[in-house]
């Protein structure tokens, strides 16, 4: 007993720093369910009020907030089964064949995750300019859709991948193609579970992209919708915070669902390396 | 065969790669003049080195790695190293806690902090005021704008660096800290000369990717103070953006993004020779 007093201010620490990680995700739902002028008030709002559908029926109004979410939505879904098939087949490629050019590739994709990707910005740019795809997703998505996090992600699981699998496979006359897809991709699971998370968080948190891309309001991303509120004359405080709010819910979910492989995806190879 | 499974990546990569990458170095070469691009050889280069806006804009983000990154890996190692003890209860509830932050969409966030660092009535002055401390003008003063930006930035990241590190402690051998404590070493010391050194890929890891995450901040600094006030929080990857789609000056903003590149280039060999020679 008397040890475990002797750690109450060590625990009291602890609680602090946790209470400031919360704080702002409390504000963030406390602050969406009051009107803006409660929000700066003394002293402020402390408990969820009842404006929450009020929020909600404005934010509507100002931004097509559901389009808005249906966006996000289903660019980061088309991008995330895309990207993570890419990033699967190009991993087992690169970690169960030998092949002319293996080296370079794998070269090529150590570099892209070395060089940031705002120096293809102009290109890019020029390129969906020149091919008339501004203000489309196919460009939001197609640029990035080789991702080399992923690639060396999937690379590095495969390669502990046991050979007899595919050998035994092999030997009851399957070809290579189904043998990824039926015998491969099922065994990996766990690892694909957390290469799909780790994709659909990049699509849903990419902002500067979209931003370039993207001019017509219904076809705005969630972080681009954002941002576009901010700019405003007269800024919707509870409106902006209720829209984090909904930036965040999905992610919050993943996480609560899907920890372990949500912890993976973020870490990807960072110990395996 | 391999080529089937590496192919569509490839062709991938070859366009919007590979090909951007030389149109983006042949484009730092030109400049643009009345919408028509010539060639200018290292002029824009040159414009760089006598601009003092890239000067304000890299002494911004060196300012903020050399305060940011060591405070939140000191702060996540030392957290990690607290939330692995066994003695400790409610590890789990604490981990996810510290976590949580890292759930967050960076606009979203950015957003947040905005918010709350509003000068008049934002939850931070009103919290302050309670002590008796006057409202502090976070955002529109150059001195707390980047108090401000350190401070966001520590709350997004430090639970997701602690978390690397927390798989790191993992993998140390319990029988390491164990004849630790039978040399008759403390905390402090079992944590500086067991936990530290077994560590050093895994803080090398953590470092090299907060530096270069550093380095091209944008969301985070766009959002909340949008540079801002008078460039005190502008940051490379902010200003090429306001220089390539604002005034669509393609050859500078090019020209600028070479040099971000050639920054994290040489940062991260820095850091890998650093924690190289120590181990």
């Amino acid at each position: 007993m008397t040890k475990t007093l002797r750690f109450v201010p060590f625990y009291l620490l602890l609680g602090l720093g946790a209470l400031i990680s919360c704080v702002p995700f409390l504000w963030m739902i406390v602050s969406s369910t009051h009107q803006t002028s409660e929000l700066f008030a003394t002293p402020p709002p402390l408990v969820p009020g009842g404006q929450l559908m009020a929020n909600l029926s404005r934010l509507e109004s100002e931004t097509h907030f559901s389009r808005v979410m249906v966006n996000s939505v289903g660019i980061a879904v088309v991008y995330t089964i895309v990207s993570s098939l890419l990033s699967a087949m190009c991993g087992y490629g690169l970690a169960k064949y030998r092949f002319r050019g293996r080296g370079v590739l794998l070269g090529i994709v150590l570099a892209t995750m070395m060089i940031p990707m705002q120096v293809l910005m102009v290109p890019l740019f020029q390129m969906m300019a020149s091919v008339g795809w501004i203000d489309t997703y196919q460009a939001v998505i197609l640029p990035f859709l080789a991702n080399a996090f992923g690639i060396f992600l999937m690379r590095q699981g495969f390669l502990s991948f046991p050979d007899e699998l595919i050998e035994a496979a092999r030997i009851d006359g399957c070809r290579d193609i189904r043998i990824f897809f039926r015998v491969v991709l099922p065994v990996a699971k766990p690892q694909l579970a957390a290469l799909v998370i780790y994709t659909f968080i990049s699509q849903w948190n990419a902002f500067l992209w979209p931003l370039l891309m993207l001019n017509t309001e219904d076809k705005y991303t969630i972080p681009v919708a954002l941002n576009t509120m901010i700019g405003l004359t007269r800024v919707d405080y509870s409106g902006l915070m209720l829209g984090s709010l909904l930036a965040t819910i999905p992610i919050l979910i993943v996480f609560v669902a899907f920890q372990k492989q949500f912890v993976s995806g973020l870490l990807g190879g960072a110990l395996k390396g | 065969m391999g080529w089937f499974f590496v192919g569509p990546a490839a062709a991938l990569f070859a366009l919007f790669f590979a090909y951007p990458l030389v149109a983006s170095l042949w484009q730092s070469l030109l400049r643009t003049n009345g919408g028509v691009q010539t060639f200018d050889g290292l002029g824009q280069y040159r414009r760089l080195a006598n601009d003092p806006l890239v000067a304000t804009s890299l002494f911004n983000v060196f300012l903020f790695l050399i305060i940011q990154v060591p405070l939140m890996i000191c702060l996540a190692l030392g957290l990690a190293y607290v939330l692995n003890q066994s003695w400790l209860k409610w590890r789990t509830g604490f981990r996810a806690l510290y976590f949580l932050p890292a759930v967050t969409t960076l606009v979203a966030y950015s957003i947040v902090f905005r918010v709350l660092l509003t000068t008049d009535g934002g939850l931070a002055n009103q919290f302050l005021g309670l002590f008796g401390i006057a409202p502090i003008d976070w955002l529109n003063n150059e001195t707390w704008a980047r108090v401000s930006v350190i401070a966001s930035i520590t709350w997004r990241w430090t639970g997701y660096n602690m978390v690397i590190l927390l798989a790191g402690l993992q993998g140390i051998p319990q029988s390491q800290y164990e004849s630790a404590a039978i040399d008759g070493a403390g905390r402090w010391r079992t944590f500086v000369s067991v936990a530290v050194p077994q560590l050093r890929p895994v803080i090398l890891f953590t470092s090299i990717t907060s530096t270069i995450g550093t380095l091209q901040l944008f969301d985070e600094n766009f959002i909340l103070t949008g540079g801002g006030p008078n460039s005190a929080t502008l940051t490379p990857v902010v200003y090429l953006y306001k220089v390539g789609f604002r005034q669509f000056d393609f050859g500078y903003a090019s020209a600028i993004a070479w040099l971000v590149v050639v920054i994290i280039a040489m940062l991260s060999v820095v850091q890998f020779r650093v924690m190289r020679e120590k181990t």
